[in-house]
Formats: structure tokens, C-alpha cells, sequence
């Protein structure tokens, strides 16, 4: 599928943006800065961007505890994102949630759930709503891990979704790493796209480091849950670069490993190689520096948006009761 | 005015509600085809055509599925079955329905009701009988309420609907088929979650109870007052929030008081009914607090040993009377 | 007696178990990979001569916890980890109506040794999904039993007893425990369930804790001894069964009481023990018990928020002064 030049560099901005995002705030928890959990998305950042391309603000994503990457590609504001993540007043959350939780209503991102597999049932029943009480065409992507896949709910959503031809979407990052464990080890299936056909869904693999393998698999997703012929299940093939949560010792795997499987799936690396030559996803090549141009910027938005979470000062005390009830 | 049954008084609510607002919706196993398998959603597929869904048997779906409904701007009804089945999908109501508005600062509403048959019938066994409330008393984020008549089942049942808040609604099987008058549209008293009523006044005793439980606090009280003790009732109907007021202001009149459920008592929501009075009111009372739950065992099958695990209103008259002594 | 951080104490605990009954095995996601939970089942399996009985999982828990029943019912030992507290509602039923009954309903056929071990309660800045604690709810589940350890020696010797013992055991250790030191026995010892221990004699008050709350009433006790008020403190140890008898037998002597915990205040584990008292030693009373715990909120992430919702020495401090009847100096 082409895009245009406008479009693709689109892309290369998303991911570069998430990039530098996560590496922003890997250095900063490494220092001490960032207490609690934080799960890095780098290496995957071409899925977040490829599937959040195709969908419209007011569809919906559900995310995982790694959700930074989501939020971002989804359209959330970044400076309120970093801001969520200190913990300050002014996220996005109003510092309730953290990175874990954090979620962008506005632009239809339900929340980064810290639960494994507490997203399906969530994005199913918002398909269900929009589907058959509400009336509309929105559809709801579910975001997940091969770990995940082996909750029970993954298969009460699959199965509710095509049964009612919901319009929700499976996304399945296979990353090859469920915490520790390779994936192989506890799950039978080999590409968990297989699963699919047990619930009769149709299903795809996509290389997870070619964005627009992604989004051509996300925009033929999205035509058929709007035109209500049920759900997808998208399986892009990826690799979790970092460890579980950072400060993970990743005693389970060698750095050459790690090393040699992160050059091979980096998403970024690729559209450089790729878009720096005559490709078949755009018209002509993007030049080098346009593309440093776009990465640089990036930068630039994320040494801001850490500023902006500095400046921002803690909830007030009395708020801590506060969006409980209404 | 008219009789209806617990069952239909929660099926009027729900009709009355659905034809105010058609983002409200129905959806658990077995009520399309079936209306309910104790008939509490009656005749509202006829009435409302696509909004009450038969699902499939998938907890995790009813209840995961009502949030995400909610966050997309429906106004989900799930039915549990029965609240034996509630572990199955106890982390879609702790972690996500109960966390997801405050976790995301506000963003969300989850206007969720989750209706659950609870209660022992007759020999149901350990898996089909239970009474959970407690635990969902503990979970911050989600209100819980349980009343324990017809006319209290529709006015209840619409004061949750209309919350914006998750409410899970816990309704007696046994109560199902009690009858009292209940008022028609016109001259309804809307409920506020979070009151009790005093169903009798009395200057000798307090007994707070809820659901079920007020059948053994109420035939308490009649006993009792044969013997010349007035026993002030109270029916809780909502147990999170509660009125610590009501009870606080009864206890300050009375000095004695006594608190049954069918629950298990030791961790039970008396518990918590005692310990506030214990901290808050303890200078008002002249006896100690009486607390009656079911023993500290599952609920065996043979009905002999059923009975053995029931609170009876005999039970709370001799602990009751022995205050006095 | 040896210094030891919990970590090594409940691992020697598991070791010894595992080495003594080639039934008992050990499951939960991540075991292998970075030794499961704070690293504590690191090196068990090559410890034991046995790594098949020490088991990955996938992300399950219902299968964790699931396959642990039957695998208890079939003659097998689970200890189970579930990681954190907040991942028990995904086995709920597997746990209530599972676990807790099976042997009751089967008339006795069948019996449920196993235990659950759960970290639970507040570090910093985890978040509403990995900070819980959420024991009270399985004090309430007849056939079922509850632990809480508050040191490293606590914490072997009743590990031991729950893996010795034949049902299911829910073991909660709260995470701020994993660093904590202390002297442990060498020798094969365990503690029983169902007998607090008073940790700390006194007149004029009683304290009742448990878990990660009794290091927290010791350093009250100490600003208390310091302005002439002597607080008993008792580590309940164990929530269900629970030690009634100490606790009565402490309040009638001191005819105070203080109960504290960093689960959420209402319907708590508290409230029990607080209603026990107003029912059983109602008469001994000289003042209103007083009953600490978490707001009613989930736990928020912003740090000073987070502060609010945590239970200190200092609560503990000032609950005494209450129950004295007079303000503290804060």
C-alpha cells in the first residue's frame, strides 16, 4: 500500500516521538527521578504508529501497562503525558495513575491497564456499545502481549466479538517475551494469530518494524468493523528491546541476544535504510536529513515536555479524595 | 398503589428507566429468552428490542464488557446470576470498575449497575448460596447496595441506574417472591444511595440489619416486644456507603445494640457496623454489641446441617434478652 | 540464630520443605526467568536437586491457582505466587469457591494443602493495580486460612506450618518486608496458627497488629515509653484463625485498645478484631476502640498523594493518645 511523503514522514514523527519519549524516561528512572514501574516500548514503536494511524479520535484503543507508546501514536498530549508520569498535577491524569494508567480520553485512549489481560473485556464491551446501543461506527482496538493471549479473557472477548460481529480490533504485539519467560515455553502455538481461526476471525500477520505493513493491515481492519463485519485479529511480528520494566536485571537473556534481535526488528533503523531508497510505499525517497530534521524535533518536544513535568508541581493534598465518586 | 412482588418491582424500575434513557441496556446470561431465571427481567426484550442481550456464559465479558460500555457513554445493567459467581470477574469489578475513573483522574464514568442474586435458598450448597457483600464494602470506588423489599427493590434499583457511579446491587433470591404495595410513577419517593430507614421505632434496643437479615430483625422485634423490650429496627439498604448516622443516633437512644446478617459473621459487614459504634458511641452503651452471621463454615447441602449454618429471629431474641440481665 | 533478610529466611523455609517432601513444589510466572518475585525463588531448584519442581507459568493466574487445586486434591503441595495481591481477583472463584470448599463439599474426600504467597501493600509509587491489601476479604471465606508475617523468623516459621499444613493458606507478606533483617533460628522450628505473640508487654494499652504493621507499632511504642504511656503490642500473626484469646486477655488487662492495618479502613480485617472486642470485652473498656487504616480511595500514584493513604508510626502514636483521651503533641 502507498502513502504519501506527507504521510510517511507522519509516521517516521510518531515513532521518533516515542522513541525519544521512552529513552527520556528510561535515562530519568534509571537516575532516580521516576519511582513505581515503567515499561518501555522501544523497538515497537512501528506497531502503536501503524494501528493508531488508521483510526479516527473518536475511536477507541485499549492499552497494557506498556502504553506510553499507545498514548503517544494515539494523539495524547505529551507534555501531560510526561507530566502523568512524575506523578504531578498536571497529567493527564492529575497524577493519579501514573505511567501505568495513563489514559487520554479526549482522543479516545481508555487507559493503560496494569492489569495483564484486563483490556480485552473492556474494549469488547465499548464495541458492543457502540455497535448495537449507541449506533455508531466507531470501532475499539485492543492492544496485547503473546503473554496476555494465554489470559482467559483474551478468549471470552474473541469469542463474544465474533459471535455479535463487534467491531472490535485485535492487536496482538508479539514481542517473543512475556516478562521472563520466551514465549515458546508456554504457549503452544507458534504465531498466536492461529488462535484466531478458532473463533472464526480472520487474521494477519504484519512485520512489526515496517509501519506500513501495519497500517495497511489497520486500515483494512477498521473498513470491515465499521462496515460491521466483525473483528480483526492483527498479529505484528516484533521484539521487546528492553527489559520487563526498567531496572530489570534480564538475567533470563544475553546482551548479545538482546543486541543482535534489536538491530534486526528496529523499526526505525528500517524506514531510514528503506525510505532513503526507491521503496514501493512511497512516491521517490526521503533524504537523510529531512529525516534527522524529524527526529531532531522530536527531541526537542520531549526535552520540553520533560520541563514541563518539572515545573509542575504535586497534586494539592485535599485532591487525593477527589474523582472517586460522583 | 399496588402489590408486586420483589421481581416485578425490579422489572418496573428497569422499564421505567429504559423509556427515559435509551443508552441504558441489559445484558448476563439466560435473560433475553428467559426474562431472568427468576423472572427479574420479565417482559423488557418485548419492551426494548435489542437492549437486553443474552451473552455468553463469560463473567469476565458481562461485567468487563458493562465498563467498557460505560466508558464509551452507555448506561450498562449486567446481571451476575449469582454472586457465588462474582470471583470469576472479580478483577474487572476491583481493578477496573471500581479504579477506572479515579486512576484516570476523572476522565471516565463508569454509570454501571451490576445486579446479583445473593442469599441462600433452600439447600443450594456451598457454591449457589452465598452472601458477599463484605468483600465489595472494602473496595473504594464502587457503592453497594441491598434492599430488603419490593418497594425499597424499585426505588433502589433506579437510584443506581441513574448514578453515574458503579453501583452493585445485591438482591435476595428469597425476596423474589415477597409481596408488598408498591407505589406506581406518580407518587414515587426517589432514594438517596446511602440512607437507611428505620422500619420500627423502639427506645430499648437497636437492631440494624439489610436484605434478608430483615426478616429476623423485624420478627426479633415483634417477639420481643410481647416480652415488653422495643426494639428499634433499622434497615440499612445501602452498605457502602452506610448511615453511620442513623445508627449512631438510634444507638445514643437505646444504648443497646444488636447486628445479624446471613453472611458469615467473622469478617462479615457487621464488623464494621460494631467497630464504628465500638469507636464513635461506645460511652452510650450498657451492654455489649451483639453480632449475629452465619458460623464459621460453607453451607452444607443435607438439611439438617443448612439449618445449622441460618440466623433465626429466636437467636437474636435470647441475646437480646440477656442485654437486659 | 544467624542474621537473615526475609528473603533468605522464606527461602531457606521452601528449601527445607522441598527437600523434606518431595511433594511440594513451587509455581508462578517469571520463576525461572528472573526468580520470580524480588528474585526469591533465585537458585531454589538447583538448591533442591530438583528444578522440575520448580515451574514457570504462563500468564494465568485462574491456571496458577486452578491447576494448584487439582494438583492438591490429586496428592501434590502447590506454593503458588501470585506476584502481587492485586492479581488475586483474576483467581478468585479458583480461590473461594475452589480451593476453600472442595473439601468441605466433598464430605472430606478430598484435602487442599496448598499455599498462595502474595506481596501486597504500599512501596512507592505503584500504582492502584500493584498496591493493595486485601486479607480481610479471606478472613470472611470459611476453609480457607490467612497469614501474615512481620519478620524474617515470622516469616520462615509460619511458611513452614503453611506448607506442612493441609489447606489452603492465603500468605501475605508485604513487599517493604522482602529488605528487612533479623535474627532467625537455625533450627527446624515452626510457628502454629491461631497464637498472636505479644511482641511488646504493657499496661496501659493495647496494640494489635500485623504484618509490616508491627515494626511500625514498635518505633510508637518507643516515642510512647518516652512520655510515660506503656503500649502492649500484639502480632496477631495469623487473621483466620485468629488469636481472640490473646487479644481479650490483652484489652482486659489494659482495657485500651488500638488496631491498625494499611488495607482500607472499612470492613478491614479491623473491624473484626475492634467488634470482637466490643462484644467480648465490652466490660473491661475504660475508652472507645480506636480503629486505623487506608482512606477510602484506591491508591494514587502522585507521591504525596500516595503519602496519605499510608499507615505510620506516627498514626499508631497518635490512635494511642486517643484512646488515652487526650490530643498528641502533632
Amino acid at each position: 500500500m502507498k502513502v504519501s511523503k506527507e504521510q510517511a514522514l507522519k509516521f517516521y514523527e510518531t515513532m521518533c516521538l516515542i522513541r525519544e519519549f521512552e529513552t527520556s524516561v528510561k535515562h530519568d528512572f534509571l537516575n532516580g527521578e521516576i519511582p513505581g514501574f515503567v515499561h518501555l516500548y522501544i523497538g515497537e514503536e512501528a506497531v502503536a504508529t501503524g494501528i493508531c494511524a488508521a483510526l479516527d479520535d473518536t475511536d477507541y484503543i485499549e492499552s497494557t501497562h506498556r502504553g506510553h507508546g499507545h498514548c503517544i501514536a494515539k494523539g495524547a498530549d505529551i507534555d501531560r503525558m510526561m507530566a502523568e508520569i512524575f506523578g504531578k498535577k498536571t497529567g493527564l491524569c492529575k497524577g493519579k495513575g501514573g505511567s501505568m494508567h495513563i489514559a487520554d480520553f479526549s482522543v479516545g485512549m481508555l487507559g493503560a491497564n496494569g492489569v495483564v489481560g484486563g483490556g480485552y473485556n473492556l474494549a469488547a464491551g465499548a464495541a458492543l456499545a457502540n455497535k448495537m446501543i449507541l449506533k455508531n461506527d466507531r470501532v475499539s482496538v485492543v492492544f496485547f502481549g503473546d503473554g496476555a493471549s494465554n489470559r482467559g479473557t483474551f478468549h471470552e472477548a474473541a469469542n463474544v466479538s465474533s459471535a455479535w460481529k463487534l467491531p472490535t480490533i485485535f492487536v496482538n504485539e508479539m514481542n517473543q517475551w512475556a516478562s521472563t519467560t520466551p514465549y515458546e515455553t508456554t504457549t503452544a502455538v507458534k504465531d498466536i494469530s492461529d488462535r484466531a481461526k478458532g473463533y472464526h476471525m480472520p487474521a494477519v500477520i504484519a512485520d512489526g518494524k515496517n509501519v506500513f505493513e501495519v497500517y495497511a493491515a489497520a486500515v483494512e481492519a477498521v473498513e470491515r468493523a465499521r462496515a460491521g463485519e466483525g473483528p480483526t485479529f492483527i498479529e505484528c511480528k516484533t521484539f521487546r528491546v528492553e527489559g520487563h520494566f526498567v531496572g530489570d536485571p534480564e538475567l533470563y537473556r544475553t546482551r548479545e541476544y538482546v543486541k543482535e534481535n534489536a538491530a534486526l526488528n528496529d523499526p526505525l533503523t528500517w524506514f531510514d535504510r528503506t525510505m532513503t531508497r526507491k521503496n514501493g510505499y512511497i512516491d521517490g525517497v526521503i533524504e537523510p536529513q529531512e529525516l534527522e530534521a524529524v527526529r531532531a524535533a522530536a527531541k526537542e518536544k520531549i526535552v520540553k515536555a520533560k520541563e514541563f513535568a518539572m515545573s509542575s508541581e504535586y497534586p494539592d493534598p485535599d485532591q487525593y479524595t477527589a474523582d472517586l465518586y460522583l | 398503589m399496588r402489590k408486586l412482588s420483589f421481581s416485578m418491582a425490579t422489572c418496573e424500575a428497569m422499564a421505567e428507566e429504559m423509556a427515559l434513557d435509551d443508552k441504558i441496556f441489559v445484558m448476563g446470561e439466560d435473560l433475553a429468552r428467559q426474562g431472568g431465571i427468576f423472572g427479574q427481567f420479565k417482559g423488557l426484550p418485548e419492551k426494548f428490542p435489542g437492549r437486553v442481550i443474552d451473552t455468553p456464559i463469560s463473567e469476565t465479558f458481562i461485567i468487563g464488557g458493562g465498563v467498557g460500555a460505560a466508558l464509551a457513554g452507555a448506561r450498562p445493567v449486567v446481571d451476575m446470576h449469582f454472586a457465588d459467581f462474582i470471583g470469576v470477574c472479580m478483577d474487572e469489578i476491583f481493578n477496573q470498575m471500581a479504579k477506572v475513573r479515579y486512576m484516570f483522574g476523572g476522565q471516565a464514568k463508569v454509570p454501571l449497575v451490576l445486579r446479583a442474586p445473593d442469599g441462600m435458598t433452600i439447600q443450594g450448597a456451598a457454591q449457589h448460596s452465598q452472601a458477599v457483600e463484605a468483600w465489595f464494602c472494602h473496595i473504594p470506588g464502587i457503592q453497594v447496595v441491598a434492599p430488603s423489599n419490593p418497594e425499597d427493590a424499585k426505588a433502589v434499583l433506579k437510584a443506581a441506574i441513574r448514578s453515574d457511579n458503579p453501583v452493585i446491587y445485591f438482591e435476595n433470591k428469597i425476596l423474589y417472591k415477597e409481596t408488598a404495595m408498591v407505589p406506581e410513577i406518580a407518587d414515587e419517593v426517589p432514594y438517596t444511595i446511602g440512607k437507611a430507614k428505620v422500619r420500627r421505632e423502639g427506645k430499648d434496643v437497636t437492631i440494624v440489619s439489610y436484605s434478608i437479615g430483615m426478616k429476623n430483625a423485624l420478627g426479633a422485634a415483634e417477639r420481643l416486644a410481647k416480652e415488653g423490650i422495643e426494639a428499634e429496627v433499622i434497615d440499612l439498604i445501602s452498605l457502602s456507603p452506610w448511615d453511620k448516622e442513623a445508627v449512631l443516633t438510634s444507638v445514643k437512644k437505646t444504648h443497646r445494640l444488636c447486628i445479624a446478617h446471613e453472611a458469615v459473621k467473622q469478617g462479615g459487614f457487621g464488623a464494621e457496623i460494631a467497630a464504628t459504634v465500638a469507636e464513635e458511641a461506645i460511652e452510650y452503651l450498657d451492654a455489649p454489641i451483639l453480632r449475629y452471621g452465619a458460623p464459621f463454615c460453607p453451607i452444607p447441602f443435607a438439611p439438617t446441617l443448612e439449618k445449622m449454618v441460618r440466623v433465626f429471629p429466636e437467636d437474636l431474641v435470647k441475646g437480646i434478652k440477656g442485654m437486659f440481665e | 540464630m544467624s542474621i537473615k533478610s526475609y528473603r533468605e529466611a522464606t527461602f531457606d523455609a521452601m528449601k527445607e520443605e522441598m527437600i523434606r517432601d518431595g511433594t511440594v513444589y513451587a509455581i508462578a510466572e517469571d520463576i525461572n526467568g528472573n526468580g520470580g518475585t524480588h528474585g526469591r525463588y533465585t537458585g531454589l531448584g538447583e538448591a533442591i536437586g530438583d528444578p522440575g519442581r520448580v515451574i514457570d507459568a504462563p500468564i494465568s493466574e485462574a491456571i496458577i491457582v486452578g491447576s494448584a487445586v487439582g494438583a492438591a486434591m490429586s496428592g501434590l503441595r502447590p506454593i503458588v505466587d501470585l506476584r502481587f495481591s492485586n492479581c488475586i481477583p483474576c483467581a478468585m472463584d479458583e480461590i473461594v469457591n475452589q480451593a476453600a470448599k472442595s473439601r468441605y463439599m466433598f464430605g472430606g474426600q478430598a484435602k487442599v494443602p496448598m499455599v498462595i504467597r502474595a506481596p501486597d501493600g504500599i512501596l512507592k509509587m505503584q500504582g492502584a493495580h500493584h498496591t493493595d491489601c486485601l486479607e480481610a476479604w479471606f478472613t470472611h471465606v470459611p476453609g480457607l486460612q490467612v497469614v501474615v508475617p512481620s519478620t524474617p523468623a515470622e516469616g520462615k516459621g509460619l511458611l513452614k506450618t503453611a506448607i506442612r499444613n493441609d489447606n489452603p493458606v492465603l500468605f501475605f507478606e508485604h513487599k517493604k518486608l522482602m529488605a528487612m533483617t533479623g535474627e532467625v533460628p537455625e533450627e527446624d522450628y515452626t510457628i502454629p496458627f491461631g497464637k498472636a505473640r505479644v511482641v511488646r508487654e504493657g499496661r496501659d494499652v493495647s496494640v494489635i497488629v500485623y504484618g509490616i504493621m508491627v515494626s511500625r507499632a514498635l518505633e510508637a511504642a518507643e516515642k510512647l515509653a518516652a512520655e510515660g504511656i506503656d503500649a502492649e503490642i500484639i502480632d496477631l500473626r495469623t487473621l483466620s484463625p485468629w488469636d481472640r484469646e490473646a487479644v481479650l486477655a490483652s484489652v482486659k488487662k489494659t482495657g485500651r485498645a488500638v488496631v491498625a492495618h494499611e488495607a482500607v479502613r472499612q470492613s478491614g480485617f479491623g473491624a473484626e478484631i475492634s467488634a470482637t472486642i466490643a462484644e467480648e470485652a465490652f466490660g473491661a473498656l475504660k475508652a472507645p476502640v480506636i480503629r486505623i487504616g487506608a482512606p477510602f480511595v484506591p491508591i494514587p500514584m502522585a507521591p504525596n498523594l500516595e503519602d496519605l493513604c499510608r499507615v505510620l508510626p506516627e498514626n499508631i502514636y497518635e490512635g494511642v493518645h486517643r484512646a488515652l483521651g487526650r490530643q498528641s503533641d502533632r
